[in-house]
């Protein structure tokens, strides 16, 4: 099942960027070209490694695979037990196109030695925590993500940063702390019935609880997950951080470290508790679907830019819960889908409004005005990067979005009915947001605003190009994500004795539907 | 056997079946800490620094070789008890006086630069801490009630007076008589503790206690829970426990600083190691009447502690807290009352002692001449003035506060392993959310040495708004605080331009939401209403006029001395290598544990 050969590819992409941290940080006074080249460069490998990971992967295995498993601690039964599957890989890739993008934008910080070194410490943990197959080492790199976020939003944000770090911290530190408990008590009840002390996952997707146990295990291991996502109501972190975080912290904040709950969620959650998952479904599905409209009706009300992509990011994190919760092959590839799509969409609209920024000095909608006519290129991308988060077929966050709302129409389907409503503000506040800006005379003020340079397209680029090719052929991604995700659904099928109709296994994955058509008689 | 008989046994220490090397390491160090009074006491002179530093060093470190022998010869030969079974050599033991040993030699190097700043000669720190020590390595050997306490007191009596040592402070001396008010109550009633356990069970050798009890069942055990009360009084009080604390935040601040650090490692440790002694393997068959005790102290240190410290604005009283909410972690360990509790609490004093000595010995460095400069703003912009010293200060703040690949997080983590496995599951809980509020206060010490002084081009286009003036905006009387500090610093940085802090509207909503960051930088008129005490108000006053009136001297570079750099060197490393690399630190613990007596 688990396919790995000799190279240790996702050991190196943990230990890359750490080793890159490590040189900027030892590095004695070097000139600030020589650190923002460490980081570009280190960041870049990593990039390469995770595409060779990705062009490497067994498309129809729906496994672990790459694996390596290291004894760590013995006595404590910790690993270095790590391993990638269709769903984790993508995160892997965005999250490896997303960082050397934050690196090459943030030319003008200040400290360019402190700064490369935390980010690429964050990319080493964001990495550690999508590849980890052991708890405790999932853990350990969740926590770790936390420090360098941290040190980021209060180095380098604005005026509310100290106030943001320290609530982003206190927050998502919170929810570790049941995290915590709730893996060891997994990891003692797995002792107790085998005699075996393991943290491994595979290893204690065995272990039965009672029904309490694992509803109390269950929203242990949620709430720190769904405080990290943020889910609807454990939110209120998150506006603040990413409004006041510099936008190479907001794109890695929105893009990767939100997903890493959601992540959470389906890799442990899922893997762990399916029978409290399913239980307990209607609770985060109505979780969902109410942060989907809180979401969009509070975003319509905001005047700053950057706080109005924070509550879409919301609504958009309710989409991935609905998704997942759904229980149907459809709604969770397309969960996972929208984890790429959400941080590649989030990442180009943190990066436009932090350029509008610099060239405007504000994010205020309205201060601003007819950007369209002195910045037509800005304008353009914007309005790609903005009809893709609404959900414009043809761009890629249509195709999440749907499989998402169709695979939840079969299960669960009031809910999806009414996320569907979620859509349409979407389309009402980011449309108006950008009549605001861009549409209309320009003020005085605005009549100078410089267009995107050529390095800025350069940098923009990969992203809209990403937007577009998954929006026109997703195939090759969906064909990688679903056989895990079927490995997935049909565990929690199999634990809870119900099943998805069949018609959601159709349509996500090309392959399959031809082999299921051949073989119908 | 009555306790006189082991008195006796005790004094006349030259008895034909005493076996030498079960002692020798307390020998080493006492004899090494007279030998150096006395050769202080006939030179004419007051004894160089250099000499006491090298004498206290070379003694520790045989003490330490000694001790390793011991760990050699345990491990070949098994433990075993001597001098009339007052006195144990098994794993756990070995593992308290290794760990006062390297407490004692890394206090010795962080004292060493100390002294010379401040211009004390003399051997009076190297010889009481060295008595100190030997007090400590006493409680981890003892296997008897008399010995803890002779052990106890010979700990405290020595810490009293290196409490009080920096005899310029008034608050140092202060911090000193109130230490020896309440260590000297504690003891009195560890003492009659003592008495009542022997009237209940006819002994105070802790095997034969323990023999006793699995033996008999007392009808009425009243006077055996009430010693036993009385003992755990006495040991939450040495390793600061709430509600026995009060001392603690008082005489940390007032304490020269090394003094400090050589107090959180080598208290914690020695109390600790009695406590576990006494409670897991004596009164091991009344677990069902301590543990709910020890786990209502561990929650309301655990909260206690990590919930003062956030409102601290001394540097010094901020770990102070946090050497009380780290009792309650290690109190976890003794709570589960398992062997991997025990393991795991050994752990922890080991990791703590290098973590917070380490911690101590930036605090002592950044104290400058007069060690007065603790205020959590003299600590702004750290980074960009040494950017190692404030590299290793962070390492090891993120170690205390639980960071991923530090000891720090091990020890939390085995800790709460053994709370879980134990069935105390909130309590487990209670306690990663009290390190999930104790990290926000280590990261904000953090953040302060990565925020420069003046905010300098900070971001394109935005005027530098300096968390300072956010602050001083509304609430008025930190203005004289915030332009204390960061006015003369940026004026002496030749900058010239003020940050802009009055004005746009933005920076006034930013104010106006921002009342909660007076966690960040508490207002003196804060610390007056939190603060227990008065005269330590009168003390941060005073600090804080020095530290208005050298504002200049804030912005400049400490010096390092080699010693002290080495012993920080050497905290960090052992904090991040068995933090990276855990299997030695962790297995060593778990023998540790294997070789337990009884």
């Amino acid at each position: 099942m688990s396919h790995h050969p000799g190279f240790p590819y996702l050991t190196v992409l943990i230990l890359l960027p750490a080793a890159g941290a490590l040189l900027a940080a030892v590095l004695p006074n070097a000139s600030r070209v020589v650190y923002r080249l460490i980081g570009i460069v280190t960041s870049l490998a990593v990039l390469g490694f995770a595409i060779a990971v990705g062009f490497l992967l067994q498309a129809g295995n729906g496994g672990y695979q790459f694996t390596s498993h290291h004894v760590w601690a013995k006595s404590l039964g910790i690993s270095w037990y790590v391993g990638v599957d269709g769903i984790s890989l993508f995160l892997v890739l965005m999250a490896a196109v997303l960082f050397p993008i934050v690196l090459v934008s943030a030319k003008s910080n200040r400290d360019p030695r402190a700064f490369v070194g935390w980010m690429l410490l964050l990319e080493a943990a964001c990495m550690g925590s999508f590849l980890s197959l052991d708890l405790i080492l999932f853990f350990l790199f969740f926590e770790l993500t936390l420090v360098p976020a941290y040190f980021i939003i209060g180095g380098w944000g604005y005026a509310g940063r100290a106030y943001a770090a320290i609530k982003f911290f206190v927050y998502t530190f919170f929810g570790s702390a049941f995290l915590l408990v709730g893996i060891l008590v997994v990891a003692f009840l797995h002792q107790s019935q085998t005699g075996v002390l393991t943290f491994s996952l595979p290893a204690l997707e065995h272990t039965h609880f009672s029904s309490t146990t694992g509803i109390l295990l269950f929203l242990a291991f949620t709430s720190a997950f769904a405080i990290k996502a943020p889910l609807f109501p454990f939110h209120t972190w998150s506006p603040d951080a990413y409004a006041e975080a510099p936008t190479g912290g907001s794109m890695i904040l929105a893009g990767v470290l939100a997903k890493l709950g959601t992540y959470g969620i389906i890799r442990f959650d899922l893997n762990l508790f399916p029978q409290a998952s399913r239980t307990l479904a209607p609770l985060l599905l109505t979780l969902a679907v109410i942060g989907i409209l809180y979401g969009a009706v509070v975003a319509c009300a905001q005047r700053d830019m950057k706080r109005l992509i924070a509550y879409s990011s919301l609504a958009q994190i309710g989409f991935i819960a609905l998704g997942t919760f759904a229980f149907t092959t459809q709604g969770l590839t397309g969960g996972v889908l929208l984890m790429v799509n959400h941080g590649l969409i989030t990442a180009a609209l943190f990066l436009l409004v932090g350029w509008i920024y610099e060239r405007r000095h504000t994010w205020q909608v309205n201060e601003l005005r007819g950007l369209q006519r002195p910045a037509p290129v800005l304008a353009a991308i914007f309005t790609v990067s903005m009809l893709a988060s609404i959900g414009l077929p043809g761009l890629n966050g249509f195709v999440s979005e749907f499989l998402i709302l169709s695979g939840t129409f079969l299960t669960h389907r009031w809910w999806a009915v009414v996320a569907t409503l979620g859509v349409i503000f979407a389309a009402l506040y980011l449309l108006w947001a950008y009549q605001q800006v861009f549409h209309g005379k320009p003020k005085p003020a605005d009549e100078k605003t410089r267009d995107l340079s050529w390095a800025e397209r350069g940098i923009i680029a990969p992203l809209i190009i990403l937007i577009v090719v998954l929006g026109i052929y997703p195939k090759p991604v969906l064909d990688r994500i679903t056989p895990s995700v079927n490995r997935l659904v049909d565990r929690v099928e199999l634990v809870t004795h119900t099943h998805q109709p069949p018609v959601a296994r159709f349509g996500t994955n090309g392959a399959e539907v031809q082999a299921t058509v051949r073989s119908a008689p | 056997m009555s306790a006189l008989a082991v008195v006796t046994a005790h004094s006349t220490i030259v008895l034909p079946h005493i076996r030498y090397l079960a002692i020798l390491p307390e020998i080493v160090m006492l004899g090494g800490a007279v030998l150096l009074l006395g050769i202080a006491s006939l030179v004419r002179r007051p004894l160089r620094v250099t000499v006491s530093t090298v004498g206290t060093i070379v003694i520790a470190g045989t003490s330490l070789g000694l001790a390793l022998w011991q760990w050699a010869d345990i491990s070949s030969h098994g433990p075993y008890t001597a001098i009339d079974h007052a006195v144990v050599v098994d794993g756990f033991s070995v593992l308290i006086t290794i760990t006062v040993a390297c407490a004692m030699i890394l206090s010795a190097l962080v004292g060493d630069g100390y002294l010379r700043r401040e211009g004390v000669d003399g051997c009076e720190f190297h010889v009481l801490a060295m008595v100190s020590a030997t007090g400590a390595m006493f409680m981890g050997e003892a296997n008897d009630l008399i010995i803890v306490f002779l052990g106890l007191e010979i700990m405290s009596i020595a810490l009293y007076v290196l409490a009080a040592m920096n005899h310029r402070r008034a608050a140092s001396g202060e911090a000193a008589l109130k230490y020896f008010v309440l260590g000297g109550f504690s003891s009195a009633v560890f003492i009659y503790g003592v008495a009542l356990t022997y009237g209940a069970t006819g002994t105070t050798n802790l095997t034969q206690i323990a023999d006793f009890l699995s033996h008999n069942v007392i009808a009425s055990n009243g006077v055996l829970l009430a010693g036993l009360s009385l003992l755990l009084v006495g040991f939450l009080f040495k390793v600061a426990a709430v509600p026995f604390h009060m001392w603690t935040p008082d005489v940390y601040q007032g304490a020269p600083s090394p003094v400090t650090g050589f107090m959180a490692a080598v208290a914690k440790a020695g109390g600790f190691a009695a406590l576990l002694r006494v409670f897991v393997s004596s009164f091991g068959t009344l677990q069902s009447d301590w543990r709910p005790i020890l786990y209502a102290v561990a929650v309301i240190t655990l909260l206690f502690g990590a919930g003062v410290a956030l409102v601290q604005r001394d540097v010094k009283r901020v770990l102070a807290y946090s050497s009380i909410n780290h009792a309650g972690f290690v109190l976890l360990g003794v709570e589960a009352a398992t062997a991997q509790g025990v393991s795991a609490s050994l752990y922890y004093l080991f990791t703590y002692t290098f973590m917070t000595i380490g911690a101590f010995a930036v605090v002592t460095l950044l104290g400058r001449r007069g060690d007065g400069h603790h205020d959590i703003a003299s600590y702004r912009g750290l980074a960009g003035r040494q950017p190692l010293l404030a590299l290793a200060f962070a390492v090891l703040l993120l170690a205390q506060a639980g960071a991923p690949f530090t000891t720090g997080f091990l020890a939390k983590f085995q800790v709460v392993d053994a709370s879980v496995n134990a069935g105390s599951v909130p309590l487990a809980v209670i306690a990663m959310v009290s390190a999930a509020i104790a990290a926000f206060f280590y990261l904000r010490i953090g953040l302060i040495m990565y925020t420069p002084v003046a905010g300098k081009g900070f971001l394109p286009g935005i005027e530098p708004l300096d968390d300072d003036e956010a602050n001083a905006g509304p609430s008025g009387e930190s203005e004289t605080d915030g332009t204390g500090d960061a006015a003369p610093a940026e004026l002496s940085a030749g900058n010239g331009q003020r940050p802009v802090w009055s004005g746009t509207e933005g920076a006034v909503v930013v104010r106006t939401q921002l009342n909660a960051e007076l966690l960040l930088d508490t207002a003196p008129g804060e610390v007056q209403v939190l603060d227990p005490s008065e005269d330590i108000v009168e003390a941060d006053a005073v600090d804080d006029e020095t530290a208005a009136e050298s504002a200049a001297e804030d912005t400049a570079k400490v010096p390092v001395p080699a010693l002290a750099a080495l012993a920080i060197g050497l905290c960090v490393a052992v904090t991040v290598v068995f933090g990276v690399i855990p299997a030695p630190l962790i297995d060593f613990a778990h023998k540790a544990t294997l070789l337990f007596i009884p």
